[in-house]
């Protein structure tokens, strides 16, 4: 199933079961998945701001100062940066309670290509204050996720990829907002890992142990506040790092990795977007270009490991 | 009632005056040119209690030109919502009023403003907000003239029109100023009028917009509007500055300036025809 239809499913419910839960879009809710919650919810609870995402922004800035639970969406890069001091402002400083999902992160955009494919959203809202930055990994914990993210009472940016993706966790998953999941325990090497290529990196896992090179596998799906604890239990542990992330690697997970870690004598390798834009293409291509690969997981993994 | 607004106005200007005399400098311009709405709002039109600061149904006032903030808290202060006393706070270390408003920092603001356009957005919202409650608020809204230069404001009055908000009045504070220059120097917005017109608003032109009678006239004329499923727009032809010649003559050097505590209580003994 998609995640965007899982996404949409979830949203159905909790405005089934609450009024307020409101969603805004800016004409993108066919590729969000959310055009078929219209017949139920359009002109009561979903609004088409048109394409004028700062006005959306601001718009569900104040329905949560008058009691509202709003949702807005668009791609990625116009849920970021387009709208940076609307969420700055309307949104964060003014401590509303608004959920920005950007879809298509990273290269995940495809053939919409440059323009849409946003490798900086991380960066470019990470350092606004308070703000919570979420990138779920599968289904499972999309749906997890979801009624959570609506009840907690602040700002969180959703990260989402809207194409099917394979499942990483069990049915029975329990999952805390604040708290990262290990996915795998090893001993030599500790991979951060977040969104689309969480599987990818188990896989590389597995070819790696098979290599004599153990590692410990944690998602950290929330990229902000991100799981202090669960980086320097796991770093001090295996004593190298690698982060694996479909994002520029500066401003995202691996600079929250090395954030976390200032001041430990720990090395630590990255798997990223080596600050560059995107472009079009399908994602084995744009995987290969932005080496986002399995080989290239394990490759650097080794570099890593051999680092300590 | 009429005599009393004409006081309780003088009283929010000399306020503004002393507060930003007290600190020394402030965005004095733009606050002058607001008090006669402000005081017809707050003391005549607006469903509130300072009370009960955040009583669900109540009228709101969404002041997008958010550095017109001291002219509002002088006249939340005026109108009961907390002691005159802090007004000489302004602007200090650990204030609860700061230059630019702030609903989760001074009791009676409504939405966190500044950043300009914002706050007409935030409005729009808001108003959506009590349609879908079906609470029979007013949702009243101030921008600048040069805050109508944001495409962000033009946003907003699409979405209000198309989704037919008409329990929204906005003004339009237009003195004509802005930081640079004239606003038609620095990048023209007239017509304005028939901007919003075309932009599927009502629209009332106020003569004089520091006139207190006109501006009654004008409130009362622009809830007539609530039913039209149009949003209403009010421009204020106001006087940047308005009341102290010597601040008016400064054009547009008045939108942040210094002001000693000496020449604000000078201005106010001119204001209070004791000069």
């Amino acid at each position: 199933m998609e995640m965007r239809a899982i996404y949409a499913d979830c949203l159905d419910k909790l405005m089934q079961e609450d009024k307020h839960v409101v969603l805004l879009d800016a004409d993108l809710a066919k590729a969000s998945g959310t055009i078929k919650l219209r017949e139920k919810y359009y002109g009561t609870q979903i609004f088409d701001c048109g394409v004028a995402e700062q006005n959306m922004a601001s718009i569900a800035a104040g329905l949560s100062s008058y009691g509202f639970k709003p949702w807005i969406e668009s791609f990625t890069p116009f849920a970021s940066r387009r709208i940076c001091d609307q969420i700055a402002i309307s949104i964060a400083y003014a401590k509303q309670n608004v959920k920005i999902v950007g879809t298509d992160p990273g290269i995940s955009a495809e053939l919409n290509g440059g323009t849409h494919m946003s490798m900086e959203d991380i960066g470019v809202l990470r350092s606004i204050p308070g703000l919570v930055i979420f990138e779920p990994v599968d289904g499972v914990q999309l749906k997890a996720a979801m009624p959570v993210l609506n009840e907690y009472p602040g700002a969180v940016y959703v990260r989402l990829f809207r194409k099917e993706l394979p499942d990483v966790f069990p049915e029975d998953y329990q999952f805390d907002l604040f708290r990262a999941d290990t996915l795998r325990t090893g001993k030599d090497l500790s991979i951060f890992v977040s969104g689309m290529l969480t599987k990818d990196t188990l896989e590389a896992a597995e070819a790696l142990e098979a290599e004599g090179i153990s590692c410990d596998v944690i998602n950290i799906h929330t990229i902000k506040p991100i799981d202090r604890e669960a980086v320097l239990a796991s770093a001090g542990k295996t004593g190298a790092v690698l982060t694996v992330e479909n994002h520029n690697v500066i401003g995202g997970l691996h600079s929250a990795v090395l954030e976390t870690l200032a001041g430990e004598k720990i090395p630590v390798k990255a798997v990223g977007v080596q600050d560059r834009f995107g472009e079009v293409g399908k994602l084995p291509y744009l995987r290969e270009v932005t080496g986002l690969t399995v080989e290239n997981i394990i490759k650097t993994a080794k570099e890593a490991a051999a680092l300590k | 009632m009429e005599q009393d607004l004409k006081k309780i106005a003088l009283d929010i200007r000399c306020d503004v005056l002393r507060c930003i005399g007290n600190l020394g400098v402030g965005h004095i311009g733009g606050c002058l040119s607001v008090v006669e709405l402000l005081t017809v709002l707050y003391f005549e039109e607006m469903n509130i209690d300072p009370n009960e600061p955040k009583k669900a149904g109540r009228d709101r006032f969404i002041c997008s030109k958010g550095h017109a903030g001291p002219a509002v808290y002088a006249t939340l202060s005026n109108r009961g919502y907390f002691d005159k006393k802090e007004l000489l706070t302004l602007n200090r270390g650990g204030t609860n009023l700061p230059s630019h408003c702030d609903m989760n920092r001074t009791v009676g603001i409504d939405m966190t403003t500044g950043s300009l356009g914002q706050g007409f957005s935030c409005a729009v919202g808001v108003a959506l907000g009590s349609k879908l409650e079906h609470d029979g608020a007013t949702i009243y809204t101030l921008i600048g003239d040069g805050e109508s230069q944001e495409g962000q404001i033009w946003e907003a009055a699409m979405f209000a029109a198309s989704k037919k908000l008409d329990n929204l009045i906005a003004f339009t504070d237009y003195n004509k100023l802005q930081i640079d220059g004239t606003v038609e120097e620095v990048n023209g917005i007239a017509p304005l009028d028939e901007k919003w017109r075309a932009f599927g608003w009502n629209v009332i032109d106020v003569e004089d917009g520091n006139d207190i009678d006109e501006v009654r006239a004008a409130v009362k004329h622009a809830k007539l509007g609530i039913g039209s499923q149009k949003p209403t727009m009010v421009i204020l032809n106001t006087k940047k500055g308005c009341g102290v010649k010597w601040i008016e003559d400064l054009g547009a050097g008045n939108h942040n300036t210094n002001l000693s505590a000496e020449q604000a209580e000078a201005a106010i003994r001119e204001l209070r025809g004791e000069a």
